[in-house]
C-alpha cells in the first residue's frame, strides 16, 4: 500500500468524524453510568427507538430525521424521568439497584427490541437526507456529510451538555448528587428529582444519537447491543461522570478505529481500541479525566 | 369368545393406525426472527408457510397434516444448540431443517450427526466441507464446490475482460459466510494468476468503511471482491462512492444488494456493482415455475413487513421443503437413512427448477447468478420488478448481456 499524506489526513478526519458520533451515543451513559451509578444498559436500545422515530417521522412526513430527533426529544426525556421513577421506586430505594437494576435494564433493552420488531419489522431501515449523498473535498481530503452533519451536531449536543452541567444551578446539582448524594440530602436538596432530571437528559440525548445513527447507517431492531461495550468502553476510558472525558476517549477511539482500519488492517481495531482502554486504566485506573 | 377378542384387537389397532395417521407430520427448526439476518430468516419462513398451506391444501404428506414448531434462533450460533435438542428431545418432532445461513447451520451438524438425521440446509456456505456428513443437504445452487460456484461467476466476467486484470483486493466481515466466500474468491485467485494487493477482514459491527474503502484504493486493485453481510454491504458501497474508489470490477459476494431494503435505500449508489443474485426479472422466462409462488409471496410479504421482492431466498426456502416433501412421498415414511439415500439418488422438480445433489449434498451443478445492475434512478423499487435494471453476466446459458467497466 502506498503511504500518503492524503491517506493519512483522511484517516484523521474519518476519526474524528466517528469519534464525534461515538461521543453522541456515550453521553447519556457518561451521565447515568458515571454521574448517577445507574447501569443502564439498555441505553443503546433507546438509542435505536430514537433511530426508529426519526425514520418514520422523516420518512412520511420529508423532515430531516436529526431536526425530527431534536423535535422529539422531550418526549425521550419524559420517558428518561418515567423509567427513572420506576427503578428508584422498585429497586434504588430498597437498596437493590445493583443486580436487580441491571436486569431491569436488561428487560428495558429486550423489551424495546422486541415491540420495535412488531411495530416495525425485522428490516434494515436507513433515513435519506437531503446530505447523505453528498461529499465535500478539500483538496485531497473528503467530507462526507452523512458523517459531518451527526458530528456537528453532536459536538454540540455535547458541548451543552457540558455547559449545562458546569454553567447552571441544576447541573451542578447534578454534579453534586454525582460526588456526594447524602452531604446533598443532608442540605435539604431532593436528590431524587435531582437524578430523574438527569437521567431523563441522558435519554433524551439517546434519541438524538439514534437519528445520527440511522443518517449513518442501516438500523435494524437489535442492532443497539453491538453498541453496549463500545459506549461503556468510551465511558470508562474518559473517565466515569467526565464529559469532557468523554469526548476525549470517543475521539481516541475512532481515531484508533480508522487509523488501523487504514494502515494495519481493520479486523486489528477493535483489539487496538481495547488495548488503549486496558493501557489507560492501567496507567490511570480513573480513566483519562476521572477524578 | 376368542374370536370377538381377535376382533376387538383389529377394531384397536385399525384405531391406532387411523390415530396415527392423523397425527401431524411434525417439522422443527430454528429461525433468525431477530437479529442482524432476521430479514431473510422471516422471508423464508414465510416461504415455508406458503408451503405448508399448499401442501396441507392438498391433504398433506402420506395423509398427515404439516405442522411447524419453530424458534427464534436470534442470528447467534449459540442458541442453536439448545434449539434442535430441544426439538428432537422435548417436541419430538419427525423431521428438522436448517434455520437461514451459516452461522446457524455449521452449529446443528454435530447434533444431526450423533442422531443421524437427514439435515436440509437453508443457504450455508460450504457447510459440508467440515462435517462430510452423507445426510447433509444443501438448498443454495452453488454447486459442488461452494466456494467455487459461489464466486465463479465474478471472476470468470472479471477474467474475460481486455486487458486482462492482473490484481485484486479482497475484503469480507469477520463472520462464518464471508470467511467461507473469501476462501473460495482466494482458490480462484489461484487458478487466474491475479496478485493479491489487499486481503482483510472487517469487525461485523464497523461503522465507517471508508478507512477500509481508501486503504483499498492505495493498492489500486483492478479488482475489489467483497464478502458482506447486508449492513456492512451498505456502508460499503456508501463508503465506496464517497471517496471515489477506482477499479474495474467490484461487488462478488455482497449479501444484501439482492433485497428490496437495500435496494430502495441504496438507489444509484447500485449502478455499475457486479454482484450475485439468484434471479432477476431479465431471466424470468426461465424460471416459469416462480411465476405462481411469488405473487402468493409477495402478497404475504407486504403484510408482514419484509422483503417485498422475495427474489433472493423464498423460492429457494420453498424448493427445500418441496424437496423434502418429494422424499417422504417416494420413500413412504420418516426413516432418515432412506430419506438420504432417495435424495442422493433421484432429481427433484421445485419453483427453482430442477434439483439434483451430489455427493456432499450441494447441488450438483452450479447456478448462482453473476449479474451487474445498471441505469438504477431513484429509490423506488417498482423499478426493480421490471427487465431494465440489472444484467445477467453469468452462467452462459442466463447471459444477458456483458459487464460495463470501470467501475468508477
Amino acid at each position: 500500500m502506498e503511504f500518503s499524506s492524503a491517506l493519512f489526513l483522511n484517516a484523521i478526519v474519518a476519526g474524528l468524524l466517528l469519534g464525534g458520533f461515538y461521543a453522541a451515543v456515550s453521553v447519556g451513559v457518561s451521565i447515568s453510568f458515571g454521574m448517577l451509578d445507574v447501569v443502564n444498559i439498555a441505553h443503546p436500545g433507546f438509542i435505536i427507538l430514537g433511530s426508529y422515530i426519526a425514520f418514520i417521522l422523516s420518512d412520511r412526513f420529508g423532515w430531516d430525521p436529526i431536526a425530527v430527533s431534536l423535535a422529539v426529544s422531550p418526549l425521550f426525556f419524559l420517558l428518561g424521568a418515567v423509567i427513572y421513577r420506576i427503578y428508584y421506586i422498585c429497586f434504588e430505594r430498597r437498596g437493590q439497584e445493583s443486580l436487580r437494576g441491571l436486569a431491569f435494564f436488561f428487560g428495558i433493552l429486550f423489551i424495546t427490541e422486541v415491540a420495535l420488531v412488531l411495530v416495525f419489522g425485522v428490516d434494515y431501515r436507513m433515513a435519506r437526507t437531503a446530505y447523505s449523498d453528498t461529499t465535500w473535498r478539500l483538496g485531497s481530503v473528503d467530507f462526507p456529510l452523512r458523517l459531518v452533519v451527526p458530528f456537528l451536531v453532536s459536538l454540540a449536543m455535547v458541548l451543552a451538555v457540558q455547559a449545562f452541567l458546569t454553567r447552571t444551578f441544576f447541573g451542578r446539582a447534578v454534579l453534586a448528587v454525582a460526588q456526594d448524594p447524602l452531604a446533598l440530602r443532608l442540605m435539604g436538596v431532593r436528590t431524587l428529582r435531582v437524578k430523574e432530571f438527569a437521567f431523563a437528559l441522558s435519554i433524551a440525548t439517546a434519541g438524538i444519537a439514534g437519528a445520527f445513527l440511522i443518517v449513518i447507517q442501516p438500523v435494524q431492531p437489535s442492532l443497539g447491543r453491538e453498541y453496549i461495550g463500545l459506549v461503556f468502553a468510551v465511558c470508562v476510558l474518559g473517565g466515569l461522570g467526565s464529559i469532557w472525558g468523554t469526548l476525549a476517549g470517543a475521539f481516541i477511539l475512532g481515531l484508533a478505529e480508522s487509523f488501523t482500519s487504514t494502515f494495519f488492517g481493520p479486523s486489528w481495531a477493535p483489539a487496538v481500541s481495547f488495548g488503549l482502554l486496558l493501557g489507560t486504566l492501567a496507567l490511570r485506573p480513573s480513566g483519562l479525566f476521572g477524578r | 369368545m376368542r374370536r370377538l377378542i381377535t376382533w376387538f384387537g383389529m377394531v384397536l389397532g385399525a384405531a391406532a393406525f387411523a390415530a396415527a395417521a392423523q397425527q401431524p407430520l411434525k417439522i422443527g427448526f430454528g429461525m433468525s426472527l431477530t437479529g442482524p439476518l432476521a430479514g431473510n430468516g422471516k422471508a423464508a419462513l414465510i416461504a415455508m408457510e406458503i408451503w405448508k398451506d399448499d401442501v396441507n391444501a392438498r391433504g398433506g404428506i402420506l395423509g398427515r397434516k404439516v405442522e411447524f414448531v419453530y424458534y427464534d434462533d436470534q442470528t447467534s450460533p449459540s442458541t442453536v444448540p439448545s434449539i434442535y435438542n430441544k426439538l428432537l428431545d422435548v417436541d419430538k418432532v419427525d423431521l428438522v431443517v436448517s434455520g437461514y445461513g451459516t452461522n446457524v447451520i455449521a452449529p446443528a451438524m454435530p447434533i444431526m450427526m450423533r442422531r443421524n438425521m437427514m439435515f436440509m440446509g437453508l443457504f450455508g456456505m460450504n457447510v459440508n466441507s467440515k462435517f462430510d456428513y452423507d445426510q447433509y443437504f444443501q438448498i443454495m445452487p452453488s454447486g459442488p464446490e461452494p466456494g467455487i460456484g459461489w464466486t465463479k461467476g465474478y471472476f470468470e466476467t472479471a477474467m474475460a475482460l481486455e486487458p486482462k486484470p492482473k490484481t485484486i483486493a479482497l475484503v469480507g466481515a469477520d463472520a462464518e459466510y464471508p470467511a467461507l466466500a473469501l476462501a473460495g474468491a482466494r482458490e480462484q485467485v489461484k487458478r487466474s494468476g491475479l496478485k493479491v494487493v489487499y486481503d482483510k477482514s472487517y469487525p461485523p459491527n464497523t461503522v465507517d468503511f471508508s478507512p477500509i474503502v481508501r486503504a483499498i484504493g492505495a493498492t489500486h486493485p483492478d479488482l475489489v471482491y467483497v464478502a458482506s453481510y447486508p449492513p456492512d454491504s451498505a456502508g460499503m458501497i456508501r463508503a465506496v462512492n464517497e471517496v471515489g474508489l477506482k477499479t474495474r470490477m467490484f461487488g462478488g459476494g455482497m449479501v444484501g444488494t439482492q433485497f428490496a431494503a437495500l435496494r430502495t435505500q441504496l438507489g444509484p449508489m447500485l449502478n455499475g456493482i457486479v454482484n450475485y443474485e439468484t434471479y432477476a426479472p431479465e431471466v424470468a422466462d426461465k424460471f416459469p415455475t416462480l411465476e405462481a409462488f411469488l405473487p402468493k409471496y409477495q402478497a404475504r410479504a407486504v403484510k408482514e413487513g419484509v422483503d417485498p421482492l422475495g427474489y433472493y431466498l423464498p423460492p429457494f426456502a420453498y424448493a427445500m421443503m418441496q424437496v423434502i416433501e418429494q422424499a417422504i412421498s417416494a420413500t413412504k415414511g420418516l426413516d432418515q437413512a432412506k430419506l438420504a439415500q432417495y435424495m442422493h439418488g433421484n432429481e427433484f422438480d421445485t419453483v427453482v427448477g430442477k434439483v439434483r445433489f451430489a455427493g456432499n449434498g450441494e447441488w450438483a451443478i452450479p447456478r448462482m447468478l453473476a449479474v451487474q445492475y445498471h441505469d438504477v434512478a431513484g429509490n423506488d423499487l417498482a423499478q426493480w420488478k421490471k427487465p431494465g435494471r440489472v444484467t445477467v453476466l453469468s452462467p452462459a446459458e442466463y447471459k444477458t448481456g456483458s459487464v460495463k467497466t470501470p467501475y468508477q
